[in-house]
C-alpha cells in the first residue's frame, strides 16, 4: 500500500485514521526516492529525519519536495549551481517557514536549471532531470525536478517558482497541475531572485483542489516583502472550489490557436485536443470566446522577456562573487577574485544571460532595449487587464507537443511556433493567476491546458480550473513510465 | 580676465534610525564588527528589501528644510557596480525620483548670508566598512545598509569658506531635526567636492575635478584650496594639458590631491528602478504633517536670541552650536531665567563643566530648574557669586539639587542682631586689639572680619558684618 500518490485529503485520512504514520510516509518518499532517482534525478537532497511540527493543519505529517531554490535554514541550498554548492542558508524562505508551521514535512530538495535559468531541466549542475512518462524526454524547466517528483507520485505535492512559465510548462510536460498564483500572493522572501518583477513561488499537485490547499497554506501578507498582497489573507482558495461556473466566460486567442498558422502535424494534434477541450467546456456551461491580439505584440512577448528577465538577472545576481559567502576566486586583487569566483562558478548559458542582461543595462542600450521591453510589457498587460475585464479567464494550450526528447533538448528556439511556446510569460508579466492541468497526451506524452485570469482573481481562476478538470480523465494521475 | 573657483558638493550623511533603511538590523555605531547585521545587509539570495518609513520621513523632512520640490511619488533604483564592500553587488538609491529636487538653503558665511541652491537629496544605503591592513583588507558589514541622506548642491559655491558654513549648516540642521547626529569624528560625514575655475562671464575655464570622500571639514578646505591653486597655477602658465576631467583623492598627508582615474574610464551604473520596492504616493498631507514636526533651526534662532533676547552675536552663536544647548538656555528663558545671565551660566561654567567631563548637556546634571534656585538665591542677596560658584559644583558633585546647599549650611546669615552678638563677643575678648586697629593699624580690620567669620563657619553676610564692624570700632 502506497499513500504518497493519493490526493492531501486521502493521505491526511489515513494518518488521521492511524493507518499509517508521518514517519512511514517519510520512509515511503525516501524509498522511492532511492529507487527512482538515478533515472529520474527529480532530488539533489534528501532529508534523512521526518521531524515536523504537530499541527491540526491537513498538512501536518505529510511529505512534500522544495525546489533548491528556496532558502531553507541549516539545509543546503545550491540552486543548482557550483557558486552555490556549497552554501547552508542563516534564514527560511518565508513559504518554507509556513510550510513547517503547518507541520508539512520536507522530504528533499529537487534539481532545477541552473539558478532557475532555463526551460529544460537539463542545465542544473546536478545533471538532466528526467521525464517519468518516458525517460528519454525532458521534464521541463526550470522546476523540473518538483515537477518530476509529483508526478511520479513520490510527493503528493512539491514547491517551485516560475518566471516565465517555470512551474507552468513542466506541469504540462509531466502530466501534473501547476499553479502560479498571483504576484505577491505568496511571499518571494527567501526565493532565490531570477527577475524580481517576474518572479513567483507556486505549486505542483495532482489535482486541482490540493493546489489550492497548498496555497491556502503558504500564501498571505508578509511585511519582509514589499510586493506581496495585503487584502488576501481572509481569502480560502479551497472553500472557493464548488465547481460552479456557469456562465463563466472563457476566450482563446485566434493568432495562437489557429492551426493554419503551423506545420508541426503535432502541434495540429495538439490544437484538435484544444478544440475537444473547449468542447468540453461550452458542455459544461462555460462560454467559449474567440479574441484576436495584434500578432506583433504577440511576436514581442519573447524577446521582452528575455530583456527584462536577464537585465533584472544580472542585478539580482551580483552578489554571488565568493566575497560574503559562497566559494572564494583566486587573484591579485579582490575584483580578480570575483571575476575568478563568477567565471568559475557559472555555466556558459548562465554567463551568456549575465552578459545579455548587462549589456541591455548599459546607459547607452537602456532606451532601446530595458525602458522598451518595460513599455511594451506594460502594453500587453494593459490589453490583458482590458480582456480579464470581459473574461473570466484566457484558455490555451501550454505548448507546441508534449515533452521533447532529450536529444532535442535546447535552451535555444529556432521552431516558428515562439508564441505558442512562451505565451504563458503573460502571467509572469501581469502578475496573473495561472493554471496549468493535464489534458491529454499526444505520442503517449502528456499535455497541459492553461487557464489564466485576472489579477487576485486566483478563486475564479482555480475554481474553472476545478470544473474543468472533472470532466477529463487526468485527476490524480501519476507516470506510467519506467523509471 | 579674471576668475574664481566654483565649487559643488555632494555630502552624505548617514542617519539616525532604530534599523537600518532596508533591514531589521539594528542602526548604531558599535565597536565590535559584523554584530548589527542581519541576511539582507549580507545580500544572501532571497532577501528582499523593506522599506523603512522613518528614514523616508526623515528624508522628507531634510527636502522641506532645503525648500526642495517633493516628487508625487517615492520610488527607488538599483546602481550596479562590484565592489567587496557592497554585499549585493547593487547599492539602492534613488536616481529617478529624488526625494527632493530643485532646492536652496541660506547659509551664513563670515557674517553674510548666502545662499545655495541643492540639485537634489536622496536617500540611500551604505556600503560596507572597509579596514585594509597590511597583508589583508577586514570587512565590516555593520555599516552596511546604515540609511544615508545624500545632498548634492549645484555648482554655485565660490570659496572654501562657503563650503564649509555650508557644511555646517546642514550638519546643524540634521542635528536640530534628530535627522543625524552628523559627527564627522564618527565618520557620519563624508563629501565629495566638484572644483573648478570659473571667469567673471560664468564661463567655466578648466574641467570639472571631482575629489572623492573627504571625511572632514578641514579637509573639504584644504581640498577646495589646494584644488583652485593647482588648477590655477596651471591655467596662468597655460599648461592646460595638465588639466583633465578627472577623479581625485585627497592626501591628508601632504595636503595635495592625487588622481584616481579620469572621465573615460567613469563606471556605468546601470541605474533602473528597484523593482522590489513598489513606488507609493507621497500625499500632500503627509508631507504637511511631516513639515509640522521640523523644529526651529539654528539659524533662526541665533537672531531670535540677539533681536528678542538681547545677547550678544558670540554668545549667540555658541548656544546654537548645537540643539541640546539651545534647547537648554530657552528652557531656562522659559522658566524665569534672566536670558543674559542664563548665557553666562552656559557659556561659562556650564559648558567648561562639559567639555571637562566630555559629556553632552542631555546628561548634564544641573538641569535648568536646579540651575534657577542658584540663580534666584543669588538675586535675592542669600548667597554670594563666589559661593554660588561653591554650590554649583558641590550640587553637581553630589548629585544633589543646589537648594539643599542653600537652604542648610550654605546659607548666609543676613540676621543684624545675631550678627552683631557675635561681633560684641569677639570685641569684648580684644580690647588690644581694638586700641592697635584705632591707633592706626587699620589691617586688624580684616582680623575681626576673619573672627565673625570663623565665629559663623563663614556665613554671615560679609557686607554687613563689616559695616557693623566699622560701626562699632571705627572713631566716631
Amino acid at each position: 500500500m502506497t499513500y504518497l500518490d493519493k490526493d492531501l485529503t486521502t493521505i491526511h485520512e489515513a494518518l488521521v485514521n492511524k493507518e499509517v504514520n508521518p514517519k512511514e510516509l517519510a520512509d515511503e518518499a525516501r524509498s522511492k526516492i532511492a529507487k527512482t532517482n538515478g533515472k529520474l534525478n527529480a532530488f539533489n537532497l534528501v532529508i534523512d529525519n521526518e521531524e515536523y511540527k504537530e499541527s491540526d493543519s491537513i498538512l501536518c505529517g505529510i511529505p512534500y519536495a522544495l525546489k533548491d531554490n528556496l532558502s531553507t535554514k541549516g539545509i543546503k541550498t545550491t540552486a543548482c549551481s557550483d557558486t552555490l554548492k556549497d552554501y547552508v542558508p542563516v534564514f527560511n524562505a518565508t513559504a518554507y517557514e509556513k510550510l513547517c508551521d503547518s507541520g508539512a514535512l520536507l522530504i528533499g530538495k529537487t534539481n532545477l536549471d541552473e539558478l532557475a535559468m532555463g526551460g529544460t531541466g537539463t542545465t542544473g549542475n546536478t545533471g538532466i532531470v528526467h521525464n517519468p512518462w518516458n525517460i528519454s524526454h525532458m521534464a521541463g524547466g526550470s522546476s523540473a525536478g518538483s515537477a518530476s517528483s509529483v508526478a511520479a507520485g513520490i510527493v503528493p505535492y512539491a514547491i517551485g517558482s516560475d518566471t516565465g512559465d517555470s512551474i507552468r510548462k513542466p506541469a504540462a510536460f509531466c502530466g501534473v497541475v501547476g499553479f502560479k498564483p498571483s504576484y505577491g500572493l505568496i511571499s518571494r522572501y527567501g526565493l532565490f531572485a531570477f527577475a524580481s518583477s517576474l518572479d513567483h513561488v507556486g505549486v505542483f499537485t495532482r489535482n486541482v483542489k490540493d493546489a489550492a490547499i497548498i496555497v491556502d497554506h503558504i500564501k498571505g501578507y508578509d511585511k519582509k516583502d514589499m510586493t506581496s498582497i495585503r487584502d488576501m489573507d481572509d481569502v480560502s482558495l479551497v472553500n472557493g472550489l464548488d465547481g460552479n461556473i456557469k456562465g463563466k466566460k472563457l476566450f482563446y486567442i485566434d493568432e495562437i490557436c489557429n492551426k493554419d498558422n503551423y506545420d508541426n502535424p503535432k502541434t495540429k494534434e495538439m490544437l484538435d485536443n484544444f478544440d475537444s477541450l473547449l468542447e468540453k467546456a461550452k458542455d459544461l456551461g462555460f462560454e467559449v470566446y474567440k479574441e484576436s491580439v495584434d500578432i506583433k505584440l504577440l511576436n514581442a512577448i519573447k524577446p521582452i522577456y528575455d530583456c527584462i528577465s536577464c537585465a533584472e538577472a544580472t542585478s539580482n545576481n551580483s552578489n554571488l562573487t565568493g566575497i560574503p559567502f559562497g566559494p572564494r576566486g583566486n587573484g591579485e586583487n579582490v575584483m580578480d577574485m570575483m571575476k575568478d569566483a563568477r567565471t568559475k562558478g557559472f555555466s556558459p548559458l548562465i554567463k551568456r544571460r549575465f552578459v545579455i542582461g548587462s549589456f541591455i543595462l548599459q546607459k547607452e542600450n537602456q532606451e532601446k532595449y530595458f525602458l522598451n521591453a518595460k513599455r511594451v510589457r506594460r502594453l500587453l498587460v494593459e490589453i490583458f487587464n482590458k480582456l480579464f475585464e470581459k473574461y473570466d479567464g484566457l484558455i490555451l494550450p501550454c505548448s507546441s507537443a508534449g515533452a521533447p526528447s532529450l536529444e532535442q533538448a535546447s535552451d535555444k528556439i529556432t521552431r516558428n511556433d515562439i508564441i505558442l511556446e512562451n505565451h504563458l510569460a503573460i502571467g509572469n508579466f501581469g502578475g496573473y493567476p495561472s493554471i496549468t492541468i493535464p489534458c491529454g497526451f499526444i505520442d503517449k506524452m502528456p499535455i497541459g491546458v492553461n487557464i489564466t485570469g485576472k489579477f487576485k482573481g486566483d478563486a475564479n481562476v482555480l475554481n474553472m480550473a476545478y470544473a474543468l478538470e472533472n470532466t477529463l480523465e487526468f485527476k490524480n494521475q501519476t507516470a506510467k513510465g519506467e523509471f | 580676465m579674471a576668475y574664481h573657483v566654483i565649487v559643488g558638493l555632494e555630502m552624505h550623511c548617514e542617519m539616525k534610525s532604530k534599523t537600518k533603511v532596508f533591514s531589521p538590523a539594528t542602526n548604531a555605531y558599535t565597536p565590535s564588527a559584523n554584530t548589527n547585521v542581519n541576511e539582507i545587509d549580507l545580500g544572501f539570495p532571497g532577501i528582499l528589501p523593506t522599506l523603512n518609513m522613518e528614514c523616508v520621513k526623515k528624508a522628507i523632512m531634510a527636502a522641506r528644510i532645503l525648500n526642495c520640490e517633493i516628487p508625487k511619488k517615492m520610488m527607488f533604483d538599483r546602481k550596479n557596480y562590484y565592489y567587496p564592500d557592497l554585499p549585493k553587488g547593487y547599492q539602492i538609491t534613488q536616481n529617478t525620483m529624488p526625494v527632493g529636487v530643485h532646492g536652496n538653503i541660506d547659509v551664513e558665511c563670515n557674517g553674510s548670508i548666502i545662499n545655495v541652491s541643492i540639485q537634489d537629496i536622496h536617500l540611500e544605503e551604505d556600503s560596507a566598512a572597509l579596514d585594509h591592513l597590511d597583508t589583508m583588507s577586514l570587512i565590516d558589514y555593520n555599516r552596511a545598509g546604515v540609511p544615508l541622506l545624500e545632498c548634492v548642491t549645484d555648482p554655485c559655491i565660490t570659496s572654501a569658506d562657503a563650503a564649509v558654513a555650508f557644511l555646517d549648516t546642514m550638519c546643524k540642521i540634521y542635528q536640530y531635526t534628530d535627522i543625524s547626529d552628523a559627527d564627522t569624528k564618527k565618520g557620519q560625514i563624508r563629501c565629495d567636492v566638484n572644483v573648478n575655475l570659473q571667469d567673471d562671464n560664468g564661463n567655466y575655464i578648466t574641467p570639472k575635478v571631482e575629489i572623492k570622500n573627504i571625511n572632514s571639514f578641514a579637509n573639504v578646505k584644504n581640498a577646495i584650496i589646494y584644488e583652485y591653486e593647482r588648477q590655477s597655477k596651471a591655467y596662468e602658465e597655460g599648461k592646460m594639458d595638465e588639466l583633465i576631467q578627472e577623479t581625485r583623492r585627497f592626501d591628508e598627508e601632504t595636503g595635495t590631491t592625487v588622481h584616481m582615474r579620469s572621465k573615460v574610464d567613469a563606471i556605468d551604473y546601470k541605474y533602473f528602478v528597484e523593482p522590489n520596492i513598489p513606488p507609493f504616493i507621497i500625499d500632500d498631507e503627509f508631507v504637511k504633517e511631516i513639515a509640522s514636526q521640523i523644529p526651529m533651526l539654528a539659524l533662526e534662532r541665533k537672531q531670535m536670541y540677539t533681536d528678542k533676547f538681547g545677547l550678544d552675536e558670540l554668545s549667540a552663536i555658541v548656544i546654537v552650536k548645537e540643539k541640546s544647548l539651545a534647547d537648554y538656555f530657552e528652557n531656562c528663558v522659559k522658566i524665569g531665567i534672566d536670558a543674559k545671565i542664563a548665557a553666562n551660566w552656559l557659556n561659562g561654567s556650564i559648558i567648561s563643566f562639559l567639555n571637562k567631563e566630555e559629556i553632552s548637556i542631555s546628561d548634564f546634571y544641573l538641569k535648568p530648574e536646579f540651575l534657577k534656585q542658584i540663580v534666584d538665591s543669588l538675586n535675592e542677596g542669600t548667597i554670594s557669586s563666589k559661593q554660588a560658584k561653591e554650590i554649583f559644583n558641590k550640587s553637581l558633585e553630589e548629585r544633589k539639587e543646589p537648594k539643599e546647599f542653600i537652604s542648610s549650611d550654605n546659607k548666609q546669615i543676613s540676621d543684624e542682631k545675631y550678627i552683631e552678638e557675635v561681633i560684641d563677643n569677639i570685641l569684648a575678648n580684644n580690647e588690644d586689639n581694638i586700641a592697635a586697629y584705632q591707633n592706626g593699624k587699620t589691617n586688624v580690620f580684616d582680623f575681626f572680619v576673619g573672627q565673625v567669620m570663623k565665629e559663623t563657619k563663614g556665613k554671615a553676610n560679609p557686607n554687613i558684618t563689616k559695616e557693623l564692624l566699622h560701626k562699632k570700632i571705627d572713631k566716631s
